[in-house]
């Protein structure tokens, strides 16, 4: 196992793992930041994307962080799912200083323990619906049986099995979104970030796409979820609103009963 | 990620994009046809030299009159009376003089207007000893070749070669009996040389052997009868080569009475002396020619990096997805890479399909000769590859260097 790999799956077993009894401390939380500010540079310009935040999410939570447009929370997002490294502060994953880590390492995290789910969908044009699917899987070295075997079922999952061949053109915006969410899951990662994942689609869709959020939350993986429509965010557990690079507010982990969401049905 | 993996990633995103991919292969195609076919044609011209030098015979030595270093004062050169006598042949020819020397034979030549009955042919004539047939590896397709007793008494007999035959006689296969005629002397034809097919020099076919003593005493004559235009020595093996030219050298040399060695009124050319100076202006042009080829495919490779530039530019946010999915950068180098040697790999095949294309068109429409050259053909394949990944290394690093956000957000 090369120590990309190894660390990747340090990082993946600590969440996901129960309590672990030998451990006379707490589980570290699954994520941890500590005044984290990321500041991007445009010539002498310096936007300040994110001021000091700090939070922390915990296993299996169902988190929305909502806020205005340029309030951060998609910064913070990239962050969290390691696309982006903060200027300042600390963030950890599992416990690990992910500024200390390096990008081949954290393209293994992202692979096993992070699911991302975009507004734009992101799926590869000229591959068909389970190409894209299994394509971390691709990263990640499983064998061509088996990352079939695993996407098609990925794509049952999402309802989709009869559009496995079908290149994203030929799939409406709903369909492209669960394919993503099929693609996001089919590694079975501990979190599932989704940015806006609602944002370009119609109402059937979007509760198609919140609904299948929640039964991943209900599997025990954390969720966390991006958005600034408020009926969304109220789905959640936990509500952090953003403004101006700064947490606005927030509930404090565990502020609602853990499968209070779970058993309730999105609104159709 | 597996190299399959890699390989087929490489090799549908060059699909997806036909039209840029035909394009960049474009330039390494015209770049592998021009490296093979260049060196292809190169090669066919040397062969074809060769191929005329050999038909001398083998391990033979040429001794030719004059001299060709000069020095203060006036000498007789080429042109008027000869130097070399048929004396020095048979000095040649002994095992005593030269040991290393199996046989030589001196040989006059001339073109003469040969006539049988009412037809009339201009051939090369020559006038020879029997030597001639071992020396030159021709034998004869019918009757004899000329004998010593031919030599001694200066006969009226001739050797024709197959094509004058065809000539002089048309269709009649019994050549052997007949007489032609040359300055009213009438000769009897006595044997037709066997035919040279891989010849494409048509003296080698088309010519009249008649005994150096009847060309010299009844149909040529000329200031000296003993002067011969050449003498064709033959090394008894091709190890004993040097040897024999050594002695050649010194026993013509003594014989001539000439001390320095820098006075000689003669030469000697072996074939391989010979074929460097016929093949040393085609070896130019080949160089030249290929030197514009290698530039060719360097243009191709350029087109190659340009292409991927434009490639990595137009994906960005494709390599921010598979970031995004888990890619590793060294991943993502390695499938630019890939990428980029497929484009040069079917280039370049597709360049050598040209070139086998061309090596047999060409050939159609001139008398060049196209030698393929396995080297050249691997050669080139291996460049062009080499030139796909070597060209394709900036824009793999520059897609692996991307940080996956920046990627992923690009438009």
């Amino acid at each position: 196992m090369s120590p990309e790999a190894e660390a990747a799956t340090t990082l993946t077993a600590v969440p996901t793992a129960a309590a672990e009894p030998d451990e006379p401390r707490a589980a570290p939380p699954v994520i941890e930041l500590v005044d984290v500010g990321k500041v991007y540079k445009t010539g002498e310009l310096e936007v300040v994307a994110l001021q000091a935040v700090s939070l922390r999410i915990d296993e299996n939570e169902l988190l929305a962080i909502t806020g205005p447009s340029g309030s951060g929370k998609s910064t913070l997002m990239h962050i969290i799912g390691c696309l982006d490294v903060p200027t300042s502060g600390v963030y950890r994953l599992a416990g690990h200083d992910v500024q200390s880590l390096d990008e081949a390492v954290l393209a293994g995290v992202r692979n096993l323990a992070i699911g991302f789910v975009f507004q734009q969908f992101n799926l590869l044009p000229y591959l068909s619906a389970w190409r894209n699917i299994e394509l971390p899987l691709v990263y990640s070295g499983i064998p061509p049986d088996e990352r079939r075997a695993r996407a098609l079922a990925a794509l049952e999952r999402v309802g989709l099995s009869d559009r496995a061949d079908h290149r994203p053109g030929e799939l409406s915006g709903g369909q492209q979104q669960r394919v993503a969410i099929a693609r996001a899951v089919v590694t079975e990662p501990a979190l599932v970030l989704a940015d806006e994942p609602t944002g370009n689609l119609d109402s059937n869709s979007s509760a198609d796409v919140l609904r299948l959020l929640a039964e991943l939350n209900g599997e025990g993986r954390t969720i966390v979820i991006i958005t600034h429509e408020r009926d969304i965010a109220a789905l959640a557990r936990r509500i952090v609103t953003m403004r101006d690079g700064e947490i606005e507010a927030a509930n404090e982990p565990g502020a609602r009963p853990a499968r209070d969401l779970t058993m309730t049905e999105p609104t159709p | 990620m597996t190299w399959r993996d890699t390989i087929r990633t490489a090799t549908e995103a060059v699909r997806t994009h036909r039209l840029r991919s035909a394009l960049t292969m474009l330039g390494i195609l015209i770049g592998i046809t021009a490296v093979v076919l260049t060196v292809g044609l190169g090669a066919g011209a040397k062969a074809k030299v060769q191929d005329q030098i050999n038909e001398l015979g083998t391990n033979v030595l040429v001794v030719s009159p004059g001299s060709s270093t000069s020095t203060s004062g006036t000498r007789g050169g080429f042109g008027s009376a000869s130097t070399l006598t048929r004396q020095d042949a048979a000095a040649l020819s002994s095992p005593v003089t030269a040991p290393d020397v199996q046989t030589a034979a001196p040989a006059s030549t001339t073109s003469a207007a040969l006539r049988a009955g009412s037809t009339n042919w201009t051939t090369t004539l020559t006038g020879t000893t029997p030597a001639w047939s071992e020396v030159r590896s021709r034998g004869v397709s019918t009757g004899r070749f000329i004998t010593a007793d031919d030599e001694a008494n200066a006969a009226p007999v001739v050797v024709l070669g197959p094509d004058t035959v065809t000539q002089l006689f048309g269709g009649n296969p019994n050549a052997v009996g007949q007489t032609v005629s040359y300055n009213g002397v009438s000769l009897q034809v006595v044997g037709v040389l066997d035919s040279l097919s891989s010849s494409e020099n048509a003296s080698n076919n088309d010519l009249a052997v008649v005994p150096l003593s009847a060309y010299q005493q009844r149909l040529v004559g000329g200031a000296n009868r003993n002067s011969v235009s050449s003498i064709y020595v033959k090394a008894r093996s091709s190890g004993r080569l040097s040897a024999a030219y050594q002695e050649a050298n010194a026993l013509l040399l003594n014989t001539h009475r000439v001390t320095n060695p820098r006075n000689a009124d003669f030469s000697i050319a072996t074939q391989q002396s010979i074929l460097q100076a016929a093949t040393s202006v085609d070896n130019t042009l080949t160089v030249m020619l290929a030197g514009i080829a290698v530039i060719a495919l360097l243009v191709g490779g350029i087109g190659v990096m340009n292409i991927m530039l434009v490639s990595v530019a137009e994906r960005t946010r494709e390599i921010g997805v598979r970031k995004a999915v888990g890619a590793r950068p060294g991943v993502i180098r390695r499938q630019f890479l890939v990428e980029a040697s497929v484009l040069g790999l079917a280039g370049g095949a597709l360049g050598l399909l040209a070139g086998l294309l061309g090596a047999v068109v060409i050939p159609l429409f001139s008398d060049s000769r196209v030698d393929l050259s396995l080297i050249a053909m691997v050669g080139s394949l291996a460049v062009a590859i080499a030139v796909g990944i070597a060209f394709g290394v900036y824009p793999a690093s520059r897609a692996a260097r991307l940080a996956p956000i920046d990627a992923l957000r690009s438009e």
